[in-house]
């Protein structure tokens, strides 16, 4: 058997782009998860060779880096779509019919938690409360946050983001 | 006249933003205040005119300038008994939030902001934790631990340098008093911080804030620039840290973990964090809602504390009233009221004037307590002899169609999931009882099911270090204490009483049915045959139960049995 990294496509990322957020970090302690966020807003996602350049200038180890990234929900190892859907699960939204609006995202999107639309649209993720109960059931696309949702309300407003792109 | 738009978090969910733009559409200078705790009225504008407030609720954009023009006659004027929501509440802690601007440090200054701090300065510390100790403050994020013995131990630590850290890491699912203050009044967060660092003598001060609040990161960021300005920040530094995402954090030793950058795993206690905390030196971790208790304290003396709530319990508790409750938002009662007080006098009782059926308190570590309980006072004692915890004060209410079961299973999907896997019995106990729950809501329980659930939840409690395994067993062990029956309906007779276990519901036609063939066109299975004009019907051996058909039928033609 062949290892797969060979056939996996080299990640094409201006790795320049770190270097003045690693000279302010530079020699601090406790860094690795300030950096790991900014990162992460820079490319919207950890791309591997990003963790191996910070590991190198910070002196943190790889396998620490690696291991702080996938501990935390936050952080994602793949590109993410234009609009990140973040529906909340939590208990007031799940007594009021969460998971009526998750079927209808799905179904919608045609996604599962945690996947991209193939047009790079949307990436859904479900997270555990947004501090909205008490206008339950709740999604946040983006910075936005849509309230008291039902199932055609929530395709409804997906289809006005598809329909501005 | 003054044009106030409540924008917290929760007003801009409900459309806070469009109001705000209308309004300067035509014109009218903005105020903006945080949340005044009545989320499910939102948006909110209030118009203080010379000498009268007018509050207007479920604001639409387009009734914006039909407000300022009449201000007294207006359909969304707050109804009387809504006005009263407040007035069954004693607000120490939310005291300024739905009133001040809190992106101004001018309006916390001119209500006697950070008096209290500069009090504090004039003062030896002794005497400062001594008012703490008198007015028996205790740590409103789930443990109840006295405040004034932390900051005392953090203290008397030898060490330096010493750091005060505000734990805003709120991961309760069901809880968002914390958001809500930080957004609201977030300089009285910050003065509770530096009069804490003043006493510990820290010169450095971390608010370890949620990542999924922006907003609260946001006004906390402005708080500090704006405290510095004033030069407030001369003895300490003041800085936030963004959370990550990850609910054991909100455990203090898991919290110092991930300020060091590591993963969050809490650690063993002792030592403790007033002892070794944030890279070995004496640390002092507080929740939002008891650091903003502390500047009230300290200006109107431990006495003002104390006249409300009980003994053991003094002074207020933020609640965060939502689920099937009508009048769902923050409320600040004494400690010490009954829950009927605060579910149905503030709350309104249950949407829909259905069955009360339990309130789950204390989130994931907590537990569902029954109608039989309803006169409990809320206060650490009695809620905890319930089985739940007071905790950050999550109050989720439920109806009769919730399943007792399937909300065991979805607190413990929840600590299962994050449990951060140090501990044995945490990691594989809870993903054994997920499973165990699992077979249940599917009709696949067995009998000894409940004496085993019972036992791994044992274990549990006591083979896990902190407190996310040590209460995680909680919801389900109040489920099978109260509900015991609706475990065994499942069990044996493989029924869900609140039909809300898909795998144990049949959906049939009755005679209800006139033949609209609404129900075949939702059904995404094509289970559902019939001519036009005839009755309907359901081939079970195609029928997925998604329920899809019961909510398309306006006839009341399904049965769900």
């Amino acid at each position: 058997m062949t290892c797969a990294c060979e056939n996996k496509k080299m990640e094409l990322i201006d790795l320049s782009l770190l270097d003045e957020m690693l000279l302010t970090y530079k020699d601090q302690p406790g860094i690795s998860i300030p950096v790991l966020q900014k990162t992460q807003e820079i490319y919207g996602y950890l791309p591997r060779p990003a963790l191996s350049k910070i590991a190198r200038e910070t002196g943190i180890d790889e396998a620490k880096l690696y291991g702080v990234a996938t501990f935390y929900a936050q952080f994602r190892m793949l590109p993410v779509g234009k609009h990140m859907i973040s529906l909340c699960q939590g208990t007031a939204c799940h007594v009021n019919g969460a998971n009526l609006i998750e079927d209808a995202v799905k179904d919608e999107l045609g996604i599962e938690n945690g996947e991209t639309t193939p047009d790079g649209l949307f990436t859904l993720s479900v997270v555990a409360c947004l501090g909205c109960c008490s206008l339950a059931p709740v999604m946040m696309i983006d910075q936005d946050t849509h309230a008291r949702l039902t199932p055609d309300k929530t395709k409804a407003i997906l289809r006005q983001y598809k329909k501005e792109g | 006249m003054r044009v106030v738009v409540g924008a917290s978090s929760c007003g801009y969910a409900a459309g806070a933003q469009k109001v705000i733009d209308e309004l300067n559409k035509i014109h009218i200078p903005v105020n903006l205040t945080g949340c005044v705790g009545m989320c499910h009225l939102e948006p909110i504008v209030d118009i203080y005119t010379d000498d009268d407030m007018y509050r207007f609720v479920h604001v639409q954009p387009d009734q914006v300038e039909g407000i300022i023009r009449d201000l007294s006659d207006s359909p969304s004027l707050i109804k009387p008994e809504d006005s009263q929501i407040l007035a069954g509440q004693k607000r120490i802690v939310l005291r300024n939030c739905g009133v001040i601007n809190p992106e101004r440090i001018e309006d916390y200054i001119a209500i006697g902001g950070y008096k209290a701090y500069q009090a504090v300065r004039e003062m030896e510390p002794d005497q400062v934790i001594d008012i703490i100790k008198q007015s028996g403050l205790r740590g409103r994020g789930g443990a109840g631990f006295p405040t004034w013995f932390k900051l005392n131990a953090a203290k008397n630590s030898p060490g330096k340098p010493k750091t005060m850290v505000c734990n805003a890491d709120e991961g309760d699912p069901g809880a968002f008093m914390d958001r809500s203050i930080m957004e609201g009044d977030p300089h009285a967060v910050i003065e509770g911080m530096l009069i804490g660092a003043h006493v510990i003598g820290a010169d450095e001060g971390i608010f370890y804030i949620r990542a999924e609040y922006p907003l609260s990161i946001r006004r906390m960021q402005l708080a500090i620039d704006q405290a510095k300005e004033h030069g407030l920040l001369d003895q300490i530094s003041l800085r936030i840290k963004a959370g990550a995402g990850a609910f054991v954090c909100g455990e203090e030793t898991a919290l110092i973990a991930s300020l060091e950058g590591e993963r969050g795993m809490p650690r063993l206690k002792p030592p403790f964090p007033a002892q070794k905390g944030y890279f070995g030196n004496p640390t002092n971790i507080n929740n939002v809602e008891t650091l903003a208790n502390i500047p009230f304290i300290i200006k109107n003396g431990a006495q003002a504390f104390t006249q409300y709530g009980t003994e053991k319990s003094p002074g207020t508790k933020v609640f965060a009233l939502t689920g099937k409750v009508k009048k769902g938002g923050l409320v600040e009662v004494p400690m010490g009221v009954p829950l009927r007080h605060v579910i149905y006098d503030i709350g309104g009782g249950i949407i829909g004037d259905r069955d009360f059926k339990a309130v789950q308190m204390g989130g994931p570590s907590g537990g569902c307590i029954p109608k039989e309980l309803l006169d409990t006072p809320v206060d650490y004692e009695h809620i905890t002899q319930t089985g739940a915890i007071v905790g950050s004060g999550g109050m989720v209410v439920m109806d009769d169609t919730t399943c007792m079961v399937e909300m065991a299973r979805f607190f413990l999907n929840f600590t299962c999931n994050e449990s951060c896997g140090k501990c044995t019995y945490c990691r594989v106990g809870t993903k054994r009882m997920l499973e165990i729950l699992d077979r249940i809501t599917k009709g696949q329980g067995k009998k000894g099911d409940i004496e085993l659930l019972e036992e791994l939840s044992l274990k549990v409690k006591e083979g896990s270090l902190c407190g996310l395994g040590q209460t995680a067993p909680n919801p389900v062990l109040t489920t099978i204490r109260y509900f015991r029956e609706e475990y065994e309906a499942h069990i044996n007779d493989k029924k869900c009483p609140a039909k809300q276990c898909p795998e144990l519901l049949t959906y049939l036609i009755n005679d209800n049915c006139i033949g609209c063939t609404a129900c075949a066109k939702a059904c995404p299975t094509g289970a559902i045959s019939g001519s036009l004009k005839e009755k309907h019907l359901i081939d079970q051996t195609k029928c997925i139960k998604c329920g899809a058909c019961y909510n398309r039928c306006r006839f009341n033609a399904i049965d769900v049995n």
